[in-house]
């Protein structure tokens, strides 16, 4: 086949561990074809149980998106799977149904109306669910599903047009082009194929710009919200997408079974499907084919020996997962995914990355930076009270665009707080920030980032698995436009090269052009304030926040951040420094505010502070003394 | 619907809310000083019911060796960090591992409490040691994972445990014999003395939890603890310490909702989660962390619960999960500002 000579070709030329002889993704097709090969001649009970396997792995995929990769969670999905297959259940079999449609839609049609119904239905709950609790921290989605999952197992069970207890029956077979799928031999393909189809998108959309986003979301919604991610947004989308691939399978398992009653949808099966994710690795969507797979399997052994160990009947599987899931998120907190991968990766040769086009052919969106001299950020008469503690008391000042404007003061002076509320973080108690001209009150992160404020961190917000080029385009993440859908067609290639293309840009800037395919956590501290750095400039900001960037640097590499500063002033950029290394701070600021108790007690040029007796006294009494020395 | 109804239904709802208020007082507890969101609490209530059950039927109940069991777990699993070189606080292990569970062992096997007493005392002693037990085993590794892994870690544990539940008890449901026997009449209003003995020892576990918090040593070292983590540890509160104290308070409380119920309803197996999801419903509405507004929260579901199995009796529970809905979008409009998780 051309997919192995290519690899083989690819393996001598390339291949660091020698016997490498596949690329995952050949390893894939390979492996899906022979399924599709073998589909014909395994025996009738195999292809069941791997039809079921397929639908389990279509929910879990959705539970992988939102669990490992989103850092939420939901025991609900089965009421998900059942308002999928009521939907279509209802549809196809009710009179009533077929009375308000007034036989406008053909027998072979109605499944596909049902699909529909269930998909529309699924959206609006999910969305709703997901919209009351997006403000909130992460745990309530989750105690909110657990109660849902329930509500919706009782409203099936009670609802008199649903079939109460005993559920719906008759439900048709699926009929495609005239044929009717009615065995799973049939329909397990479509099962199959739908999950496949399911995978492919969604991996396509984390290696995307709103996948970098939804990867952000778990690193911590504070960075992912001053790279201008509307992370609630992100989250319900990220819910729905879920949900809508639960009812999807749902809709599948309705034509599979033939009839469908509550008993499948009940929270127990909503937390065993969550199981699946988590034991076959929650951060990685393979894993939640091998979860399903796994957990599928040793259902049917355990129902078969467990109540003979035990000498009664009843759900004791249920012990057997507890105890499994305990044991693997004790161990194997990434699943079992993870280390199938690993102990494969003798032979499996790690996909090469494409090279990127030497010249995109889409443009970012490019910010007319402000002529130099204007005010870009201004703070007047900013105070926070926290209770009875005055964090910060009547502060005002101004940062002009091409000027290094340096904040700086003791141990608890109330400069992070002053940075949280001109970024976004926290609003002023009395006061008022504006950005480019607009009173910022009430205004989330992503607002001053879309206004052109770009921001690093004191402690350092990466994504530590994540290559530093990746990290770095997230920054750039307003500059661009494509959506999930198109992310998940491919339809963003262009857009994304150039994107890339300007995260290298910023990192080669930055001097970390020999890093930029590594993951982030593996670089030093000092390293990763620079990642930040390069971060906050692939936004192309007007205004830059810094906090503390020379901490953990060395002395040149400090060096290197001095005149990279410089050469943003030239450029015309205003940037704020809160920062320790007095050195650091009086060769490159043009104005520093000194604060003490969160009170300004002096503005200046370097010169002016250092000659500033308060100054000298708020020092003098504090700790810092390479102030006292520069002052000398 | 008449006035003699309605206070009926009231009364319900306050007897009730009474048993949710509780598990909602535990699960802030636990979830304020470990950040963990405890599903399982309702299992010891189960556990405490049919424990009590067991007992007066005269029979040896399952949890004993479950309890046995764990503590030996435990022990291992302590020797074993101690051979690895992490410091091991031997007495409060000895503690819960061998001086409590043979305490339990010595009541039930030997002394065999006829007493109605003394069978309360053997149940609340095979119940409440489970609670560090658990935490030890299940909870303790993860101290440093998120919440959310925390709360897959309470799911998981609540499955184990809710099949034991089974495998011990059966499926079937007990009921138990009545504390108090005695039948009230308040105003043309028939109250049975059970009632008075649940809304009296809830009021008790209030007023002692009150006291505990704000006057005793251990119990501002709870609080402290609950309000920063890592400061707490640095003035010397050991994490171990408030991990096993607020777990045993909350296997204590279970267990003692789970004697005053048992004799009011028909306990099974499973009952105990439904209960400690309704208190989680009341918790969500003190945000897992104000002990007034969840014990508020906890009256509100007990009324709407008494009140829905008038109205729309096979709706009953959906009406109470579903008020978790408009209580989160009450919350959410206080928070303006996006919360960073830790």
């Amino acid at each position: 086949m051309n997919d192995a000579s290519t690899g083989n070709t690819a393996a001598t030329t390339a291949a660091p561990a020698g016997r490498a002889l596949v690329t995952p993704r050949q390893l894939t097709l390979a492996l899906v074809l022979a399924l599709a090969l073998a589909w014909g001649f395994l025996p009738e009970f195999t292809v069941s149980v791997l039809s079921n396997i397929g639908l389990y792995a279509l929910v879990a995929a959705g539970l992988v998106m939102l669990t490992g990769v989103g850092g939420m969670t939901s025991f609900g999905q089965a009421a998900f799977v059942g308002m999928g297959s009521y939907a279509t259940a209802w549809i196809c079999t009710s009179p009533t149904a077929a009375a308000w449609m007034g036989g406008a839609v053909s027998p072979a049609l109605l499944p596909w109306a049902g699909l529909l119904l269930g998909l529309v239905f699924t959206f609006a709950l999910a969305w709703a669910l997901g919209a009351v609790t997006l403000k909130l921290q992460g745990h309530y989605l989750p105690l909110c599903t657990i109660a849902w999952g329930l509500s919706l197992y009782y409203l099936f069970g009670n609802m008199d047009f649903l079939g109460g207890q005993t559920g719906i029956t008759g439900v048709p077979p699926l009929v495609v082009a005239g044929y009717p799928l009615a065995t799973p031999r049939a329909l397990g393909v479509v099962i199959w194929a739908v999950l496949l189809l399911a995978l492919w998108a969604m991996h396509n959309l984390l290696d995307s710009r709103e996948g970098r986003a939804i990867r952000a979301l778990k690193g911590g919604r504070l960075m992912a919200e001053s790279m201008g991610v509307d992370t609630a947004r992100h989250r319900v989308k990220l819910f729905v997408l879920a949900a809508l691939l639960a009812a999807v399978s749902g809709w599948l398992y309705a034509h599979l079974q033939r009839f469908v009653n509550p008993t499948p949808f009940n929270l127990n099966i909503g937390i065993e499907l969550l199981f699946m994710a988590v034991v076959g690795g929650a951060g990685h969507l393979w894993g939640a084919v091998l979860g399903a797979a796994l957990i599928t399997l040793l259902k049917e052994k355990l129902q078969d020996v467990l109540p003979s160990l035990l000498g009664s009947s009843g759900n004791f599987e249920v012990i057997v997962f507890g105890l499994l899931m305990l044991f693997v998120l004790q161990r194997f907190a990434d699943g079992l995914w993870p280390t199938l991968a690993r102990i494969a990766g003798r032979w499996v040769r790690p996909h090469a990355p494409a090279a990127a086009p030497t010249a995109p052919d889409v443009q970012l969106a490019q910010r007319n930076l402000p002529a130099r001299g204007e005010v870009l950020l201004q703070a007047t008469n900013v105070s926070k009270r926290f209770g009875g503690l005055v964090a910060n008391n009547d502060i005002s000042m101004t940062l002009k665009a091409g000027e290094i404007h340096a904040l700086i003061g003791p141990n608890g002076a109330g400069k992070s707080t002053f940075f949280n509320m001109v970024s976004g973080v926290d609003d002023p108690s009395s006061g008022e920030v504006r950005l480019a001209g607009q009173a910022m009150t009430a205004k989330p992160s992503r607002v001053f980032a879309a206004l052109g404020l770009g921001r690093t961190f004191q402690h350092v917000r990466l994504l530590g698995h994540r290559s530093v080029v990746e990290n770095v385009a997230l920054g750039a993440h307003l500059r661009a436009k494509r959506g999930w859908l198109a992310a998940m067609l491919r339809l963003d290639r262009a857009e994304e090269a150039a994107l890339m293309a300007e995260a290298r840009r910023q990192i080669e800037r930055c001097g970390l052009g020999a890093h930029a395919g590594t993951p982030a956590a593996s670089l030093s501290l000092g390293q990763q304030r620079v990642v930040e750095i390069a971060r906050a400039l692939a936004g192309q900001p007007s205004v830059l926040l810094l906090d503390e960037p020379a901490a953990g640097l060395r002395h040149l590499e400090k060096r290197a951040l001095s005149v990279l500063l410089g050469q943003l002033r030239a450029e015309g950029l205003g940037i704020l420094v809160v920062e320790h290394d007095m050195e650091f701070v009086m060769n490159l600021a043009d104005r520093i505010t000194v604060l003490e108790f969160g009170t300004v007690i002096a503005t200046g040029t370097p010169a002016e502070v250092q000659a500033n007796p308060r100054v000298l006294e708020a020092y003098l009494g504090g700790a810092d003394d390479e102030l006292l020395e520069d002052a000398r | 619907m008449d006035l003699q109804i309605a206070l009926l239904l009231g009364q319900d709802g306050i007897v009730n809310g009474a048993v949710y208020g509780l598990m909602a007082l535990a699960l802030v507890l636990v979830f304020s000083v470990t950040r963990v969101i405890f599903i399982p609490q309702g299992e010891f209530v189960a556990f405490g019911a049919l424990s009590m059950a067991v007992l007066q039927a005269g029979r040896v109940p399952a949890t004993l060796w479950l309890l046995l069991a764990l503590a030996a777990m435990v022990l291992v699993v302590e020797f074993w960090r101690w051979k690895r070189g992490a410091v091991v606080d031997w007495a409060s292990a000895l503690a819960w591992c061998v001086v409590l569970p043979l305490a339990a062992a010595a009541l039930v096997l030997l002394l065999k409490p006829t007493s109605m007493a003394g069978q309360a005392l053997a149940t609340l002693l095979l119940i409440m040691p489970l609670g560090p037990l658990l935490y030890r085993l299940a909870y303790r590794p993860l101290a440093s994972a998120s919440v959310l892994m925390l709360l897959i870690v309470s799911v998981a544990l609540h499955g184990v445990l809710v099949g034991l539940g089974l495998l011990f008890f059966g499926a079937e449901g007990y009921r138990t014999t009545a504390f108090s026997e005695e039948r009230f009449d308040i105003g043309g209003i028939p109250v049975s003395g059970q009632s008075l003995v649940v809304v009296g020892v809830t009021l008790l576990l209030v007023i002692a939890m009150f006291l505990f918090f704000g006057r005793s040593m251990i119990g501002k070292a709870l609080r402290a603890t609950a309000i920063n983590r890592v400061g707490a540890r640095l003035s010397g509160i050991p994490t171990e310490l408030s991990g096993d104290l607020s777990f045993a308070l909350a296997a204590l409380i279970g267990a003692v909702s789970g004697l005053l119920i048992a004799p009011l309803t028909t306990v099974y197996y499973d009952t105990g989660f439904l209960i400690g999801l309704k208190g989680f419903v009341a918790a969500i509405v003190g945000g897992l962390a104000s002990y007034p507004l969840a014990l508020a929260g906890a009256l509100l579901v007990g009324q709407l619960e008494a009140f829905a199995s008038f109205w729309a009796s096979p709706f009953k529970e959906v009406l109470v999960f579903t008020l978790i809905i408009p209580v989160l979008w009450w919350r959410s409009l206080h928070s303006h500002h996006v919360e960073d998780e830790e």
